[in-house]
C-alpha cells in the first residue's frame, strides 16, 4: 500500500499541481476551498491527493466560509490551507483578519490574474500585491511570498507552513496565472531533508499558572480543542486571558504583540535572489513571474554593455526595506517593472536612495523582456 | 422573618466563566436562560467539558461562547457555521455546537446555515431569535415580523421574515426543533438530544428582547413576550412546518421537535470517502 506522498526525484509538473504535493509534504492535511481560475487545479487536486494520505478536501459554499473553516481546522490541530483568485481573495479578507487576532496559522495561495473585479480570469496579473498586505481592516501584518518558477512556488509553499506554524499567523502564497498553469521541472527532495516546522503547542496543565495570550511572549503556545485548555479565542480585542476588552491599553498591548510576531522576525522572513547585482549600476527589482522577463532583459542589456543586474524579491511582504537601502546606495537606479500600475514601486521607492523608475504594464501577459530593456536603457542614460 | 441566604457557587459554575459575569445583556433578555439550558444540557450529556466546544457569531447572543467555560470561539460575524465545519471536520469526536442570534445565523450567516443543513454537518446549532439586530441597537433582519417596528423599519417592517424551521428541514437536517425561553425543560432535552443526533441539529429558540425589539412592538417589559409564549404556544412536533411562520399577531405559536430523522452525516460520508482513496495511487 502506497504512502500516497510524493516520490522525490525530477518531475515534470504544472505550478498548481506542485504546490498541493508540497503541502502534503509540509503536513497539510486540510483543504476547503472555492472553485475559481486559475487556481481550480490546486482544489482539484487536493480533492484527488489529500483523502490518499488521510487528508481532507472540501468546498464550502464561498471563500468566506473557506478560511473560517481552515481557522476553525487550525485550531482542531491540523494544518490548513486554501487557494484562490482575485474575486475571492477579496472574500477571505474577513477572516484573513480573523486569522490574524486568532493566531491561527493557516495558508492561503492567491494565482493572480488579471484586471479589477471579474477582470480576465483566464490571464495573468501582480494586482493583488497591495490587497496582500493592506487588504483586511485594521492593523495587520502578512507574511507574502512570490514565486517565480514551479519550483519556487513547491519551495515557497512549504516555507508557507512553516512560517505560519513557527509565527502563528496567516501566510499567503501570492503566485500568478504563469507560474500556476506553467509546467515546469521540479525537483522534489527526499521527505526526510524537507525541513518542517511544528506549531508550538498549550500544555493545559501551564494554564493554571501562565495566560494563554501572554503579550510579552515571543509567540504563544497554542491552545488546540479538545485537549482540557478550555481558553476563549476572540475576534474582538482581547486581554490576556483571551477576554474581550475596550481598554486603550491592553489594546496597545494585543496589536504590538501581534504585529511584532513578524516585525521582529521580519529578518529571517527576508528572501530575495540577485543576479549580476555586483559591478550593476542599473538594478531590476522584480518578483513572480515578471522576475523571468525581468532576467532575460537584464542579459540583453549586458549584451549591450550596460551594467545591469536583478534583484527579485521572493518575500514581499515584511517589505525587505533593509535589502533595497543597501543596493540602493551603490546602484544609480532602480527598475521596478510590474504587472500592474504600479504597486510594489511605493514601497521600493520609500525605501530607495537613489531614484526609482517604474514600468508597468497590466493588459494581461507577461512583461515581455524588450519593454523592461527599453527602461533599463533609459535609466542607464 | 425571612433569611438572606447567599450563594457562593451555583451548581453551573464549573462550565461558565463566573469571573466574567455579570453578563452584558439587558434586564429582560432571554438569552441567559438559553445559555443555562445549554449548560444543563452539557451536564445531561456525560460528555466531559473539554470535549465541548462553543462557537459564536456576533452579536448579543454572540457573547455566550465567552462566558463558557468551554474551548471557545468568538468568530466573525455569520462565520460561525463555517468555522464549526471545518474544526469539527478534523475532530468529529468533540461535541461543536455553535450559539448565536438570528441576524447572525440566518440573514448574514444564512448561506452558511442551509449549505450545513444540505451537507447534515454534524454539528448543533442553537439559534436564539429575537427578532431584531440587539447589539447594535434594534434594527430589522430576515426573522422581523412583517410590520414589526425597528429603527430601520420606522414605517412597519416591509419584508417577509423566513420560516426557519421549514427552511432548514428542507435543506436537508437531521434534527430540527423550536422552543421558547418560557419553555426551560422542553429546551433542555431537546439541546440534549442534539448532542447525540448524527448530523446537522438546529434549534430555534424564540426570546424576549424588550429594550430593542419590545419596546416598540408592544412587548416593552420584561414578562410581556414571556407571557405571550405562555398564551400562544402549541406543542405539535407533528407540525406542517409550512404553516409555522411567526407573525406576532396572536396566532398559534407552534413550537416543538419537528425532525428527528437518521441521515448520513457529512463527516460519516467524508470518512469514508477517505477510507476508499487512502493508499490508493503511488503518490506521483
Amino acid at each position: 500500500m502506497s504512502s500516497g506522498l510524493p516520490r522525490p526525484g525530477v518531475h515534470f509538473m504544472m505550478g498548481n499541481f506542485a504546490c498541493v504535493e508540497a503541502a502534503i509534504l509540509a503536513g497539510c492535511r486540510f483543504f476547503a476551498g472555492y472553485p475559481i481560475t486559475p487556481s481550480s487545479e490546486i482544489f482539484e487536486r487536493a480533492c484527488v491527493r489529500f483523502p490518499q494520505v488521510g487528508g481532507i478536501a472540501v468546498e464550502m459554499e464561498d471563500e468566506m466560509a473557506s478560511v473560517a473553516a481552515l481557522i476553525g481546522a487550525s485550531y482542531a490541530g491540523a494544518k490548513a490551507m486554501t487557494a484562490t483568485s482575485g474575486p475571492g481573495f477579496s472574500l477571505m479578507m474577513e477572516n484573513i483578519g480573523l486569522a490574524f487576532i486568532m493566531e491561527a496559522p493557516i495558508v492561503i495561495v492567491n494565482v493572480q490574474r488579471a484586471g479589477p473585479s471579474t477582470g480576465i480570469p483566464t490571464l495573468i496579473g501582480q494586482g493583488d500585491v497591495m490587497q496582500a498586505r493592506w487588504g483586511s481592516h485594521g492593523d495587520l501584518e502578512t507574511v507574502v511570498y512570490a514565486p517565480s518558477s514551479v519550483q519556487e512556488f513547491f519551495d515557497l509553499t512549504i516555507r508557507a507552513f512553516n512560517t505560519a506554524e513557527r509565527l502563528r499567523t496567516p501566510v499567503i502564497v501570492l503566485a500568478d496565472q504563469l507560474v500556476g498553469l506553467m509546467w515546469e521541472k521540479v525537483v522534489i527532495p527526499p521527505a526526510e531533508e524537507i525541513e518542517i516546522v511544528e506549531r508550538k503547542v498549550m500544555d493545559p496543565r501551564l494554564l493554571s499558572t501562565r495566560l494563554p495570550f501572554d503579550y510579552s511572549a515571543d509567540v504563544n503556545p497554542m491552545p488546540i480543542v479538545g485537549t482540557g485548555c478550555r481558553v476563549n479565542i476572540d475576534s474582538l480585542t482581547h486581554d490576556e486571558r483571551g477576554y474581550p476588552t475596550t481598554s486603550q491599553e491592553v489594546s496597545d498591548r494585543m496589536l504590538r504583540y501581534l504585529l511584532g510576531k513578524i516585525r521582529n522576525h521580519a529578518r529571517e522572513l527576508w528572501m530575495y535572489k540577485e543576479f549580476m547585482t555586483d559591478d550593476a549600476e542599473v538594478v531590476v527589482v522584480a518578483y513572480g513571474s515578471t522576475a523571468r522577463s525581468a532576467l532575460n532583459a537584464v542579459k540583453q542589456a549586458r549584451s549591450r554593455g550596460i551594467k545591469a543586474g536583478l534583484l527579485q524579491l521572493i518575500t514581499i511582504w515584511p517589505f525587505p526595506s533593509d535589502v533595497i537601502e543597501r543596493l540602493s546606495q551603490r546602484v544609480n537606479v532602480l527598475v521596478v517593472p510590474e504587472i500592474n500600475f504600479g504597486q510594489l514601486v511605493h514601497p521600493v521607492r520609500e525605501h530607495a536612495k537613489c531614484p526609482v523608475i517604474e514600468v508597468n504594464w497590466a493588459p494581461g501577459s507577461l512583461i515581455e523582456p524588450n519593454v523592461i530593456v527599453d527602461a533599463v536603457e533609459v535609466a542607464a542614460a | 422573618m425571612t433569611q438572606v441566604v447567599k450563594a457562593q457557587r451555583h451548581p453551573r459554575d464549573r462550565l461558565l466563566r463566573s469571573e466574567r459575569l455579570p453578563h452584558i445583556w439587558c434586564p429582560g433578555c432571554g438569552i441567559g436562560i438559553v445559555m443555562a439550558a445549554y449548560a444543563d444540557a452539557i451536564e445531561a450529556s456525560g460528555i466531559p467539558p473539554e470535549k465541548h466546544v462553543c462557537i459564536s457569531g456576533i452579536g448579543c447572543t454572540g457573547r455566550v461562547s465567552g462566558y463558557m467555560h468551554l474551548d471557545s470561539f468568538h468568530t466573525t460575524h455569520g462565520r460561525a457555521i463555517a468555522f464549526a465545519t471545518g474544526l469539527s471536520l478534523v475532530r468529529p469526536d468533540l461535541e461543536v455546537t455553535v450559539i448565536s442570534g438570528d441576524g447572525d445565523i440566518c440573514t448574514i450567516g444564512g448561506n452558511h446555515l442551509i449549505h450545513a443543513a444540505r451537507r447534515n454537518v454534524d454539528i448543533n446549532v442553537i439559534m436564539v431569535n429575537n427578532f431584531n439586530y440587539g447589539m447594535t441597537g434594534g434594527q430589522h433582519g430576515g426573522t422581523t415580523p412583517l410590520g414589526a417596528k425597528t429603527y430601520t423599519s420606522p414605517y412597519g417592517n416591509f419584508e417577509n421574515p423566513f420560516n426557519i424551521p421549514y427552511l432548514v428541514a428542507a435543506a436537508g437536517a437531521s434534527f430540527v426543533a423550536r422552543w421558547t425561553t418560557l419553555h426551560v425543560r422542553q429546551l433542555i432535552n431537546a439541546i440534549k438530544r442534539m448532542m447525540s443526533v448524527e448530523g446537522f441539529a438546529f434549534i430555534e429558540v424564540i426570546s424576549p428582547c424588550p429594550p430593542t425589539f419590545g419596546e416598540f412592538n408592544n412587548f416593552p417589559e420584561a414578562l410581556d413576550m414571556m407571557e405571550y409564549f405562555r398564551k400562544h404556544s402549541v406543542v405539535d412536533h407533528n407540525a406542517d412546518l409550512s404553516k409555522i411562520d411567526i407573525r406576532l399577531q396572536g396566532e398559534p405559536l407552534v413550537v416543538g421537535n419537528f425532525v428527528d430523522r437518521r441521515r448520513p452525516s457529512y463527516q460519516e460520508l467524508i470518512q469514508e470517502t477517505i477510507r476508499r482513496a487512502s493508499g490508493r495511487g503511488e503518490g506521483i
